[in-house]
């Protein structure tokens, strides 16, 4: 019994259908393990690991100067929209309790979407696509993002950020 | 402080007064902890239920990092505290080393809890269990979380010392049994993990005084989790521990294989602390070299390691079922088992919902792409749910129900009560991690007061489909707590109003172990049963990788 010590030789071997389920249990886990690094090489959803170190200033300066450029298609609730040409460096920031700006992308394009926050920690959360990475201050993370499907997106933070963290929506419309 | 022993009439057992009176005082702690979590839940449960919607933010973003750090943190570490000081001491009929420095880590435990809490409920620390920085709480709040952590670790080292004292005093020969083996392989996770909490949280102290300038959020996160997630591993080996030990008390179970069962628990030991990439796959500071070789405990070794548990215990049970004779057919000796008898309905719901949800949701939301689909919503609380709390806490609380006999000495005040309360929570748990773990794959945040996002400045739609999950959840969530309160309630009434349990041999009933007679007893059974676990696991594996494959292309 489980509560009892064991003497002399206590080692036997393993019976055969507990090899059995060991053998299988090994092969299971091995596909595991092989099924992340199959999906760098063949599929399209993988973390990024396009990471620059910045600052809360710095980085407010390049959404600035992408807010400036354009081509922006108009204004919603405030915050511009910008409807940024197809491959090109795309910008948006995270702080209390605001994503900014507003994007408007076009399905099958490819964009660089830069993000960093301004204060704390956030979570960029696409609803109700259900696709979600981490934003931290201090890091520039780098997505390479290609729309697959029309209509609006919605960024919900869905990482806690005090007091307002269920306010902070921002949105993404693609054509 | 004198060394005063007393034989169990129960179990033969030499029980020393200060082992077992530090056994009671860490279960009290456990419970009075899990009685805090409990009434936070109520809240927390009403407010993420859309049709209910109880709390304002303020109250309910404080009551949820109130419910995490009470549930997650002083019930469960209270509770392994006292299963340190069984499984060593009490088990090897040996004394606890330091008495003193037993209470003394006592006191420091309940001491940070104590400003944790009282930080929590002033406002001065809403910043949920991780409190990722540069989020900050008042000072006192990072001093309650040293001062606790160092009470645990003191803790472990004092069982440390007591299996080192056992064997210089030779009160046991051979080697030690399993459950003192499996709660030895729980304590040096715990020092690797209670060291991660000193290097993460000594700094953050430091920086809420204005000592230190900036803490680092992405290191920060790396660190924190590596006390975070690898403390769950505490919780998951103390809980196979457990399974072995309430498979002895309640059919007289006896280990099919130790060489097997206790390399198993070595493999816990050698990969599961990689695991703190759980919680930072889709996060920016880490290569996907890293993600991936941690996320997998290096090619998931101990996911091998939990499979093998998975199999051996229920084998155990089922040999010493057939031992018996309930030889007929495939699950005779399943359906003719104590399914009355708490410990034993603790031992089969824990084993099997931990298995089937908690652990086939955590490997596939573990797995580095799957995670952009998870990561964040509510299926990462689903999947807790189902591990810490439809495992740990129910083996926990099935343990419990002799703990009461044999060592506070009470009769339960109803046994008919205390089996219907596990399977009450059980059950209850179970739908609300269903409607919860399905909620979250439309999305649904995690930590969010609104997901009907009233007041936010854009009102995304919400699937009705969403909503009908979360009102399961809401639904489950009232029986399991209705089980819960009933746990304390069966708990406290023993300890307080029992029946004093007699000096004499067999009245705390325990199973006889069956004769040995050498014969070899096949395990079709469970072979079927393990069959069944990897099917559902391959099924839900695949389909995550098919939902993923459907969302936009990102790299
Ligand atoms: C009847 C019992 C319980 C109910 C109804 C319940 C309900 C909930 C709910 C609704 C949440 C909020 C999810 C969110 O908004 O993100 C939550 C979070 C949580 N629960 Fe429970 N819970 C119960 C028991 C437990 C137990 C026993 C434990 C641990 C052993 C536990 C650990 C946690 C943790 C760690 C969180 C996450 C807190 C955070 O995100 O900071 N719960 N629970
Ligand atoms: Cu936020
Ligand atoms: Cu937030």
């Amino acid at each position: 019994m489980s509560l009892q010590t064991l003497q002399g030789v206590w080692w036997k071997k393993v019976d055969a259908s507990e090899k059995m389920w060991i053998g299988i249990a090994l092969v299971w886990c091995l596909i595991l393990f092989a099924m992340m690094p199959l999906w760098h090489l063949k599929g399209g959803q993988n973390p990024s690991f396009e990471t620059y170190r910045t600052t809360p200033e710095q980085f407010l300066k390049k959404v600035e100067a992408f807010v400036a450029a354009g081509p922006k298609a108009g204004e919603e609730k405030g915050l511009p929209v910008i409807a940024p040409d197809p491959k090109t460096e795309v910008y948006m920031l995270g702080r209390l309790w605001q994503w900014y700006p507003t994007l408007k992308l076009k399905k099958g394009e490819t964009y660089r979407l830069h993000l960093s926050s301004m204060d704390l920690v956030h979570g960029f959360s696409l609803f109700p696509l259900n696709l979600n990475f981490m934003v931290l201050p201090g890091y520039e993370y780098v997505l390479t993002i290609t729309p697959t499907t029309t209509g609006e997106v919605f960024v919900v933070c869905n990482e806690f950020c005090g007091i307002g963290h269920h306010q902070m929506v921002g949105k993404i419309t693609v054509e | 402080m004198e060394a005063v022993y007393r034989t169990c009439a129960q179990t033969g057992l030499k029980v020393h007064n200060h082992a077992e009176r530090l056994i009671r005082a860490n279960a009290v702690a456990g419970v009075v902890s899990i009685l805090f979590g409990g009434i936070a839940a109520v809240l927390v449960l009403l407010t993420r239920w859309p049709a209910v919607h109880l709390l304002d933010p303020a109250s309910f973003y404080r009551a949820l990092t109130f419910h995490g750090i009470n549930m997650l943190i002083f019930w469960i570490i209270f509770f392994e505290i006292a299963v340190l000081y069984f499984a060593g001491p009490i088990v090897l009929g040996s004394r606890l080393a330091w008495p003193r420095i037993g209470w003394v880590s006592f006191v420091l435990m309940v001491a940070g809890t104590l400003l944790i809490n009282i930080a929590i409920l002033q406002g001065k620390a809403d910043v949920m269990f991780t409190s990722y920085a540069p989020m900050q709480a008042a000072s006192y709040f990072y001093l309650g979380w040293i001062l606790f952590a160092v009470g645990a670790l003191v803790a472990v080292c004092n069982f440390f010392a007591s299996l080192v004292v056992a064997k210089a005093e030779r009160t046991y020969t051979g080697s030690i049994p399993l459950v003192t083996f499996g709660a030895a392989t729980a304590g040096i996770i715990a020092v690797v993990t209670l060291a991660h909490g000193a290097i993460i949280y000594i700094p953050t102290w430091l920086w809420s005084l204005g000592i230190i300038e900036k803490i680092d959020p992405g290191i920060y996160r790396l660190i924190w989790w590596g006390l975070g997630h690898s403390s769950q591993q505490i919780n998951v080996t103390a809980m196979v521990s457990i399974w072995y030990l309430l498979a002895t008390l309640t059919v007289g179970a006896t280990p099919i294989n130790e060489k097997v069962c206790r390399s198993a628990f070595l493999l816990y030991i050698l990969f599961i602390n990689l695991a703190s990439a759980h919680h930072l796959l889709v996060d920016p500071q880490l290569s996907p070299a890293w993600k991936i070789w941690n996320t997998s405990y290096g090619m998931y070794l101990a996911v091998l390691a939990s499979m093998i548990h998975g199999m051996t215990v229920p084998a155990s049970v089922e040999v010493a079922q057939r031992k018996k004779g309930l030889t007929k057919g495939l699950f005779e000796w399943l359906a003719k088992a104590p399914w009355g008898n708490p410990g034993f309905a603790a031992l089969a719901l824990s084993l099997s919902l931990f298995g089937f949800i908690g652990g086939i949701t955590g490997v596939t939301f573990g797995a580095e792409q799957i995670n952009i689909i998870s990561h964040n919503t509510l299926r990462i609380t689903g999947h807790f749910h189902a591990t810490v709390v439809a495992g740990t806490t129910i083996a926990f609380m099935g343990l419990t129900y002799y703990v009461v006999p044999l060592i506070f000495r009470r009769h339960l005040i109803s046994t008919k009560l205390a089996t219907a309360q596990i399977y009450l929570f059980g059950i209850g748990m179970t739908i609300f991690i269903g409607g919860m773990t399905t909620a979250g794959s439309y999305a649904i945040p995690r930590r969010h007061w609104d997901v009907q996002f009233a007041t936010s400045l854009f009102q995304p739609p919400v699937e009705a489909a969403a909503f009908a999950f979360l009102g399961i959840m809401g639904v489950g969530g009232l029986f399991a707590l209705a089980g819960g309160a009933l746990y304390v309630l069966i708990t406290v009434g023993s300890v307080l109003f029992g029946r004093r349990v007699p000096d004499t041999p067999g009245a705390v009933p325990l199973a006889a172990m069956p004769q040995d007679k050498g014969q070899h007893v096949p395990i079709k059974g469970t072979t079927v049963l393990v069959l069944v676990f990897l099917a559902s696991f391959i099924i839900y594996y695949f389909l995550n990788w098919k939902w993923l494959a459907a969302i936009w292309i990102v790299k």
